[in-house]
């Protein structure tokens, strides 16, 4: 761990001020991952902005008849919320399937959608990784990939997203809203929010230096059953080998994203508008483009099952 | 004393201490936080700096120049010890890999340097500053690429045989022919590797996490080329072991050194990353297995071959071990293969032999009993051997394989398994069931013990046996409770130092059995010498109660003790009794799985394990030690497999991230039974060891359940779903 300097956020702008005034500064509110990689030395901020003090831990009701939620409201509380477990099952049971009790005390609601990626290489700093340094190669495209991406994927990098919780903003369509340094707010909607690598791995979201996100805002409920089914080599305390989020109305109609197969949340329109042909039409066109390894060949076939499973389990 | 004829009545036999279900005696200290690891022992090693490692970023090759001026002058650095600044240390004959010193790179992550700094964080800090020039070499780290090149091993029996194998293969009706694969795996155990170094001139204190002080001691003392005697090892708690600490490893090396060059204390743990890239691991093998039979089910040729790579001077793993002793037939071969492989070191994990080789044989006899359209319980025991198979004329001591697979057949509804394949459901659950037989050899080793009695009648026992979480402390204080009468509070236990008689050690399941011993015949000394405090006759004593009694005369221990406390001590020692007959240990494993029929993700559903091993010291630390095993026969199943980058050379998930161990979720129900039973031929105490056999043959039998759920029969280990699921049933 490299030397840094520290400060706790007395408000927002102060937060957003004094991450654009750095050169490598970065907010922590849980630390479950950052610091894990500080320790590494994959991440090395200079400067630490303490932004737990700046409150943004409530959930609140919007006139939209959503959920406004906090950026600091932690995953636990966000999984046993009330409305949550009532109106968007699906993403109070993706939280629960991610880390353990532990880390989500700790875990945030903004942190979990920045958590970065696990893949081994990019956790080992002997080895080359354009997301940890650009330029520096990808060792994990001839390397071990039995967890990483198969779609959306580049020469550059095949990491995936490890974030269970994102799946599950992605089906909801959740909006990210955030405070540039400027005073700015924006609402960004969680399908733009997550970056594919391209050449420019390292950078995988829209935010820019010194924004920070307030709070991710749910539209108002939309029913249907919500299933949310996370397939592991454990039962639990593991990162997806791929997840599949749902919500399938009575009509056989909905939405899905894949976890465990991409750089971001996989969810696509017209994968959406095929739900009600069954998983097979649906997984062809979500995975059309996917160019896995031969170490995680498996997942396409994995997720076609896994989706059927859900549908299954929809109708039933 | 010399154990050279089979035990007879003792006072063992008594049964009022030993084999009861006693919690450990140290839990407390342990639960309480009381109980310091090699890493806690700060207030006797002030003032102590910490060390933290660095280690090769190149699997193979040479130290071209090492940069250490920015590291030098980062905030709180004390001093940098680099590998490429001195020779290569001396290699004690029990290493391998080397530890430290030189140019020449052997392995990813070789320890290349130590910086030494104030705190912990300014000396890791210091430790990423550090640039280093590699010459990268060619390495070979592909087993399965190597097996051309693979020889025969030099040391041990790498070749057996009996009978004319390939004759009676060919004449067999019934035919079988497979190969196996199995990953390398790591220990993975709590507590990684770490030592404090402290120098008092040229005299070296190292309080370090060790299964063997004094292995450590002499090895430590070659590294260091230094005088044992000058060597104090303490190691009395051990966060786990399983092996992975039956040898000197780079910890204590690298904290001595640190010491020496700070002049003053040195800590270094070793970072996780570590434990996979820098110690060692259990090796992957290649394993091909031949049975032919007769139509009647009795195996008439057997043939177990393996193949597994080590670093260059290393050795085997020795999975064919098992296959020479566990089933009849009069022709038979085993073969043992080493390839050269520029991977770290290959070395004993926790049953070392049976576990990766029972993986294979005991999937092997699934498939033959399904072949021959029998029950896989009903084959193996139709297929039980009294005898070496090799050597006909040598039976085994003890042994109830047969006893423990009728049992466990009983008990865990056998009959209720199905025998077509594939056939049972349980909503989205494929159900199974399968066995496996448990078989580990029985090693004996000599140990000492001294035995202290002073004047408030307090016994303690001082050896340097470790107890490495498997409940040592609380089995020698039976032992000691039990031959002098005693109550378990009267007397202490202190472990893990090598001022202390050197003992059996813990590694390959000897331990408990041994290490007893060793206090047995220690206590008899004492026994005798307190008879001869009172003047009373040795051979009609009698200690119960606190008392010495001798016809109607009862007298306090404590009177024994004059002025001076009482003190003794004595070793075990073995003669040719452990080769005059087969010493073993047998078990049945029971195993119930569900595979999800979308995913093929496949979960325990419950365990049962039946266990042969002679008399059983304590059934509650034995049943820990079964349990524990069992759990790790789950990961070695199901997860776990140390992933080789072969272009790169090394593991590449090196840490606990990404080697999945099961957690507690993946274990719902365990039952283990002991058989009543007891062995003299292994020692006075009439036991021998089970903490290894828990795990032999454990991952077969959820492989065989697997199948029995599925009809997929996975021949690579371990059984994840990647393996499964293109051949899973279509789902609607």
């Amino acid at each position: 761990m490299k030397s840094f300097t520290y400060e706790r956020a007395t408000s927002v702008e102060a937060a957003t001020k004094a991450a654009a005034a750095h050169d490598a500064a970065r907010f922590i509110a849980g630390g479950t991952n950052l610091l894990d990689l500080m320790k590494l030395e994959i991440e090395t901020p200079t400067h630490l902005i303490d932004v737990n003090t700046l409150g943004l831990d409530t959930i609140e009701a919007t006139s939209e008849g959503g959920l406004r939620i906090g950026a600091l409201v932690r995953n636990s509380d966000l999984a046993a919320d009330e409305r949550v477990r009532r109106d968007y099952g699906l993403l109070s049971r993706a939280l629960l399937a991610g880390a353990s009790g532990q880390l989500r005390n700790k875990a945030t609601t903004a942190g979990n959608l920045l958590q970065r990626t696990r893949c081994p290489y990019f956790y080992d700093t002997n080895q080359p990784c354009n997301k940890r340094q650009p330029g520096s190669g990808c060792s994990a495209i001839d390397g071990f990939s039995r967890q990483l991406g198969i779609v959306g994927i580049s020469s550059s990098c095949i990491a995936t997203h490890p974030s269970d919780m994102a799946i599950a903003m992605r089906v909801l369509d959740a909006v990210v809203e955030t405070v540039g340094s400027d005073g700015a707010k924006r609402s960004i909607p969680i399908a733009d929010f997550h970056r594919l690598p391209g050449d420019t791995p390292h950078i995988e979201t829209e935010l820019k230096k010194g924004e920070i996100i307030t709070a991710v805002v749910l539209p108002k409920p939309i029913g249907g059953k919500q299933i949310y089914r996370k397939v592991r080599d454990r039962a639990s305390y593991a990162f997806a080998l791929i997840s599949v989020g749902a919500v399938i109305q009575p009509d056989g109609t909905g939405r899905v994203a894949v976890g465990g197969v991409a750089h971001k949340p996989w969810r696509l329109d017209a994968a959406d508008e095929d739900l009600p042909s069954g998983a097979g039409r649906v997984t062809r066109r979500l995975l059309l483009d996917a160019q896995p390894t031969e170490h995680n060949a498996y997942k396409v076939k994995l997720v076609e099952r896994t989706l059927g499973a859900v549908l299954a389990e929809a109708k039933g | 004393m010399k154990f050279d004829t089979p035990a007879t009545e003792n006072p063992i036999d008594r049964m009022t201490v030993v084999g009861k279900p006693i919690e450990r005696i140290d839990g407390q200290m342990k639960t309480t936080g009381r109980a310091k690891y090699a890493y806690e022992w700060h207030d006797d090693a002030m003032p102590y700096a910490y060390g933290y490692p660095l280690g090769a970023a190149i699997a193979k090759g040479r130290i071209r120049a090492m940069d250490v001026s920015a590291a030098a002058q980062a905030p709180g650095v004390i001093t940098i010890v680099t590998s490429d600044s001195m020779p290569d240390l001396k290699k004690a004959k029990r290493n391998t890999a080397k530890l430290f010193g030189g140019k020449d790179i052997h392995h990813y992550h070789q320890a290349v340097a130590v910086v030494v700094a104030e705190t912990f964080e300014q000396a890791r800090a210091a430790a990423h500053l550090i640039k280093v020039d590699y010459e990268e070499g060619k390495g070979a780290f592909d087993l399965e690429a190597s097996m051309e090149s693979a020889r025969k091993p030099e040391d041990g029996e790498p070749d057996s045989a009996a009978g004319d194998f390939a004759s009676a293969f060919d004449a067999a009706t019934v035919q079988f022919d497979q190969t196996y694969t199995t990953p390398d795996q790591s220990h993975a155990m709590m507590e990684p590797h770490a030592s404090i170094a402290a120098w008092d001139g040229d005299a070296l204190t190292v309080w370090t996490s060790s299964q063997m002080i004094d292995w450590w001691r002499s090895d430590l003392a070659t590294a260091l080329d230094m005088d044992k005697e000058k060597i104090h090892i303490m190691s009395p708690f051990i966060g786990g072991g399983f092996g992975a600490k039956l040898f000197l490893r780079s910890d204590a090396v690298l904290a001595a050194l640190a010491a020496r060059a700070a002049r003053r204390p040195v800590k270094v743990a070793l970072p996780r990353p570590f434990l996979m890239n820098n110690t060692t691991h259990r090796p992957a093998t290649i394993q091909r297995i031949r049975i032919g039979a007769g139509q009647d089910g009795k195996i008439t040729a057997i043939a177990h071959e393996s193949w597994s790579g080590d670093l260059e001077g290393g050795g085997p793993e020795t999975a064919v071990q098992q296959t020479r002793l566990l089933y009849a037939g009069a022709n038979r071969m085993t073969a043992t293969r080493l390839a050269v492989l520029d991977l770290p070191e290959g070395n004993a994990m926790r049953a070392p032999g049976e576990a990766p080789g029972l993986m294979a044989l005991e999937v092997a006899m699934d498939e033959m009993a399904e072949k021959l359209g029998q029950d896989p319980v009903a084959f193996r025991i139709l297929n039980d051997t009294q005898v070496d198979p090799e050597k006909p004329e040598k039976a085994f001591s003890h042994r109830d394989l047969v006893g423990c697979m009728k049992l466990g057949a009983e008990r865990f509804g056998w009959d209720k398994r199905s025998t077509r394949p594939g056939s049972v459901r349980d909503g989205d659950w494929l159900v199974g069931m399968g066995v496996a037989a448990a078989f580990r050899n029985n090693m004996v080793m000599a140990s000492g013990a001294r035995i202290k009695l002073d004047r408030e009648g307090i016994l303690t026992v001082e050896t340097d046996m470790t107890d490495i979480g498997t409940g040592s402390y609380t089995i020698i204080a039976q032992t000691a409770a039990e031959m002098l009468g005693l109550p378990l509070d009267r007397v202490a236990v202190n472990l893990g130092d090598s001022r202390f008689p050197v003992s059996s050690g813990s590694g390959g399941q000897w331990g408990g059995n041994s290490a007893t011993a060793g206090v047995y015949a220690a206590c008899v000394k004492m026994r005798e010498a307190i008879a001869q405090s009172l003047g009373f006759n040795a051979e009609s004593i009698d200690f119960a109660d606190g008392m010495v009694i001798s016809g109607d005369r009862r007298v306090p221990l404590a009177d024994a003790v004059r002025e001076a406390p009482l003190i003794v001590e004595d070793t075990i020692e073995y003669g040719d009794i452990s080769e005059e007959q087969q010493q073993s240990t047998f078990g049945a494993h029971f195993v119930e799985v569900g595979v999800d029929i979308a995913t093929g993700e496949v979960r325990i559903r419950r365990m049962l394990a039946v266990c042969a091993a002679g008399r059983i010291l304590n059934p509650m630390t034995a049943r820990s030690q079964v349990i524990g095993a069992m759990t790790m026969g789950v990961g070695g199943a199901l997860s776990e497999e140390l992933a080789v980058d072969k272009k790169r050379g090394f593991f590449v998930n090196h840490d606990l991230a990404g080697y999945e161990v099961p957690v507690h979720a993946d274990i719902p129900h365990q039952e283990v039974i002991f058989m009543d039973e007891t062995d003299p031929m292994s020692s006075p105490m009439k036991a021998k060891g089970v903490g290894e056999l828990g795990l032999c043959g454990v991952a077969a039998a959820i492989n065989n359940a697997v199948y029995n759920a599925t009809g997929i029969r996975v021949r690579n280990y371990p059984v994840t779903l990647d393996k499964l699921i293109g051949a899973l049933p279509q789902i609607s």
